[in-house]
């Protein structure tokens, strides 16, 4: 059994997906926008933004109009309307009035658009990472020793997994 | 001329669309059947999570056609004001969830098949449908993740349990070849390389289907009598009543919104 202190922290690494995301925003015009979407969080998920999470697409602006682009993660995701909505209202409230949010369907949604900050706040909130080869650790003990209970959990985005070492059941953040 | 081969062309596109909405949208009404009557809670959360998918599926579908159709009306009307010979899903969607052994079967048929068809799907020359095809794929591999050992355990569980797959079969071999019929608008929207051929898919999900089944000791023979009609409108007993209680809402209370 390989167990590894809770003080070692995990480090979480960019994806390629997301290095394109990132760079996409730094050379954007609209730093003030981008930033103010950080507020944003997904309903289901607090504390992770839409960014981190990897559905703010782009910020585009024409004028005084503003172009917001989201996807959703599953394309059954019932958050997605109700982020669009809380990106509306807070472009209005901060004085972009005339807002448009858009849902794009491609590329399609995947974990490699998380940010590592985002996969640093799953494991904050308890919840497993996902990982290519399914190695599913336990956020609790760090222990390895961890086996598929159900292939759903509380969301569509989510599997759920139970400790062996620790007996924790906990919400793995599927790799997809 | 040209004009009335775009009518054409767009008339086939919507048509296709809102068929395969209908498949989407009255396979996920099936699976949500299941919520609160799953065999335990992690599988109830997991019939009504693909439920949930599918119902992702049918909104991309609908609104898709919608906006293509541009006369005001919405991925609702389309689900909830038609009756049951406007919808045009293939039948195998419609059957009743029967027991989990004929639930999960299905499942596994459904799921090979939209891992096939949806991969194909997604190069379609028409960009939105491409697109929702790679979205909705990934999640039907997901799928196969958890029909796949579902088979396995309950053909080769208890006598009871295999009994239960082995009348399943029967079942659904009469509905399984309907998955690779095209009405004469669809096969127009492949040659244009819009859709995609079903009858290319039929060998290797055949030879997917029998070789899996194989493995459990089960014969998997398409049979000769194969219903269909669904494309056309025509559907089994069972699609009215399943409308009924999904339009209920909608016919009950028009305009009604969350
Ligand atoms: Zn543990």
């Amino acid at each position: 059994m390989v167990k590894r202190s809770i003080s070692e922290k995990r480090i979480s690494v960019a994806t390629p997906q997301f290095a394109k995301r990132k760079s996409h925003r730094e050379s954007s015009k609209h730093q003030a926008v981008w930033s103010l979407l950080d507020e944003i969080c997904d309903p289901e998920l607090p504390g992770i933004s839409i960014w981190d999470l990897g559905i703010l697409v782009d910020v585009v602006r024409q004028d005084s109009r503003w172009t917001i682009s989201i996807m959703s993660t599953y394309s059954g995701c019932p958050a997605v309307d109700s982020i669009g909505q809380d990106i509306a209202e807070l472009m209005m409230r901060r004085g972009y009035e005339d807002t448009t949010v858009k849902f794009v369907l491609a590329p399609a949604w995947s974990t490699e658009m998380i940010s590592p900050e985002g996969l640093d706040s799953l494991r904050e909130m308890k919840i497993a990472p996902p990982d290519k080869d399914n190695r599913v650790e336990c956020p609790v003990c760090q222990g390895s020793n961890t086996r598929l209970l159900s292939q759903f959990g509380s969301t569509a985005c989510k599997a759920l997994y139970q400790c062996q070492d620790c007996l924790e059941s906990f919400d793995y953040f599927k790799c997809f | 001329m040209k004009d009335e081969i775009n009518c054409t062309e767009l008339e086939n596109l919507t048509r296709f669309l809102i068929a395969l909405g209908d498949d989407s949208v009255i396979y996920s009404h099936r699976l949500s059947e299941w919520c609160s009557n799953g065999p335990y809670l992690e599988e109830d959360i997991a019939l009504t999570n693909v439920a949930l998918d599918y119902t992702g599926r049918a909104r991309l579908f609908y609104q898709y056609a919608a906006k293509l159709e541009d006369n005001g009306k919405t991925e609702d009307d389309i689900a909830y004001l038609r009756t049951e010979r406007e919808f045009t899903n293939l039948l195998i969607h419609e059957l009743p969830i029967n027991d989990f052994a004929f639930t999960m079967l299905r499942q596994y048929f459904m799921d090979v098949f939209y891992c096939l068809y949806l991969q194909a799907l997604s190069g379609s020359k028409d960009e939105s449908l491409s697109a929702i095809a790679t979205k909705a794929l990934k999640e039907s591999h997901y799928h196969l993740k958890r029909s796949e050992p579902w088979i396995k355990l309950l053909a080769q569980g208890t006598d009871e349990s295999r009994q239960r797959i082995l009348r399943a079969q029967a079942e659904l071999e009469n509905f399984t070849g309907e998955l690779f019929l095209m009405e004469t608008w669809e096969v127009q929207l492949v040659d244009q390389g819009i859709a995609v051929d079903r009858s290319l898919i039929q060998l290797e999900w055949e030879r997917q289907v029998s070789a899996f089944l194989a493995e459990s000791n089960i014969q998997f023979t398409q049979t000769q009598l194969q219903v269909s009609g669904g494309r056309c409108g025509i559907h089994t007993e069972h699609l009215g009543h399943l409308l009924s209680e999904m339009q209920y809402l909608q016919r009950t209370y028009p305009g009604m919104k969350w």
